[in-house]
């Protein structure tokens, strides 16, 4: 692992933690973890093998981590968790959001896969062995989070739709 | 036009360029027929487009100093280059103060298992380690590395002698590259010890540090630690503990400790 190779990762680290999380300072704090244990790791590397997608998948299992030993309690949404939490009164709901606060609505599973495809230009493939997961699940994700995403910047409440689908 | 198949695969991969430049004009011959579809099409890649311009300025954004840090291996050889100005000398300072935060959590990890408490306050930090940290706080320093130099040997050799009470030389290791830069006094565990420092044609340094502490133990073999980025060779050897240290690899350093070894041998 060369110096010059990580430096020209570590924006792009950096890019994708703060669309991720939104909050800058917590976005940096998990690329330093992410350097951190690369470095200590960085045996584990395979020379030649796709570095990116190596310090991704870093930084995907540190936020699992994370997100683990919560420091509140809360409830993981799963893929078709039928209500996307929102405000009580929606006066807003028939204006176009902005497309960072619509961000922030989908779960992260989808936040995810959403960003390493549409920020970092990755293939399905890369994604799938950076987050650890079927390509089939991917495309998944990847169409319920853009999906998803299409409806809350429309102001429809996808949650509702589901709900009435099921 | 025979009808196409178009998967909804197909219109994400289409979104993100992933189709073969075929199946590509499929989809859009496709969509030519599909206005809804073709709006969900185009609005997923707005969807990116204004995903991309969100965050693009983030990677224009200048490194703060704790991320640009990690560019290098956080643990980096501590010694000098050549021409190791002022920022370098600050940045190795920096690279000794962490390896020393390091160097403290190993030595506590391992003190913690090794000893118990009333044990390790008589015996003080393995000899390993306290000559891991000398090397570490002291061959960095580009200006005043010793506090006497080789070009006073006589002098260094008295006063050193004189302060740890028995007679102490530096060994000569010009046959394997290494030349004496000098030596200073340093606290141990309960008295002074002594450290030599040697330097190569590349600058590299390796230190030696001789302690009187602990004499009476049975002497050893050499025994190899290795502290952070730095490797240590120590042994007992009569009245005196020896440790060898450089960040250099095991196997270079091995052959130093053997010249060292040797002369102090011959010296009996």
């Amino acid at each position: 692992m060369d110096s010059r190779d990580i430096l020209v990762e570590i924006p792009r680290l950096r890019r994708y933690a703060r669309a991720l999380l939104g909050d800058r300072a917590a976005a940096d704090d998990l690329v330093q973890d992410t350097l951190e244990r690369a470095w200590t790791r960085f045996a584990q590397w395979r020379a030649g093998s796709d570095l990116r997608a190596w310090l991704f998948s870093i930084m995907h299992n540190l936020r699992v981590d994370q997100l683990r030993r919560p420091a509140l309690p809360t409830e993981t949404l799963g893929e078709d968790a039928g209500q996307v939490p929102t405000r009580p009164t929606q006066s807003d709901q028939l204006e176009v959001m902005d497309i960072e606060s619509a961000l922030r609505q989908l779960p992260e599973e989808q936040r995810e896969v959403l960003l390493l495809v549409g920020l970092d230009d990755m293939s399905y493939g890369e994604v799938a062995s950076a987050l650890g997961i079927p390509l089939g699940t991917v495309m998944s994700r990847l169409s319920r989070g853009r999906e998803r995403l299409r409806q809350i910047m429309a102001g429809r409440q996808p949650g509702a739709s589901l709900r009435v689908v099921k | 036009m025979k009808p196409q198949v178009i998967s909804e695969n197909d219109l994400h991969a289409y979104v993100d360029g992933a189709l073969p430049v075929t199946r590509r004009a499929e989809v859009e011959d496709w969509l030519g027929g599909e206005p809804a579809e073709a709006a969900r099409v185009e609005a997923y890649r707005a969807q990116k487009a204004a995903l991309k311009a969100l965050f693009e300025p983030v990677l224009a954004e200048p490194l703060p100093p704790e991320l640009a840090g990690f560019a290098e291996r956080p643990v980096v050889d501590p010694l000098p280059a050549a021409h190791a100005g002022w920022r370098a000398t600050s940045l190795l300072r920096l690279a000794a103060s962490l390896v020393l935060a390091l160097l403290g959590g190993v030595a506590g990890w391992l003190a913690h298992g090794q000893y118990g408490a009333g044990e390790r306050l008589a015996q003080g930090l393995p000899l390993s380690h306290q000559a891991a940290v000398a090397h570490v706080v002291y061959s960095p320093d580009v200006r005043r590395p010793v506090e006497v130099a080789a070009d006073q040997e006589e002098q260094l050799v008295k006063w050193l002698s004189k302060r740890l009470g028995t007679p102490v030389s530096p060994p000569r290791l010009g046959a394997v590259g290494y030349e004496l830069v000098g030596g200073r006094l340093l606290p141990g565990n309960s008295g002074p010890v002594a450290q030599f420092m040697y330097q190569d044609g590349s600058g590299q340094r390796l230190t030696l540090y001789v302690t009187t502490e602990g004499v009476g133990k049975p002497e050893t073999g050499f025994r190899f630690a290795r502290e952070g980025a730095i490797n240590v060779f120590y042994w007992i050897d009569g009245k005196f503990g020896y440790a060898l240290s450089a960040g250099i690899d095991k196997g270079e350093l091995a052959k130093v400790a053997t010249a060292v070894y040797d002369q102090l041998e011959k010296a009996k």
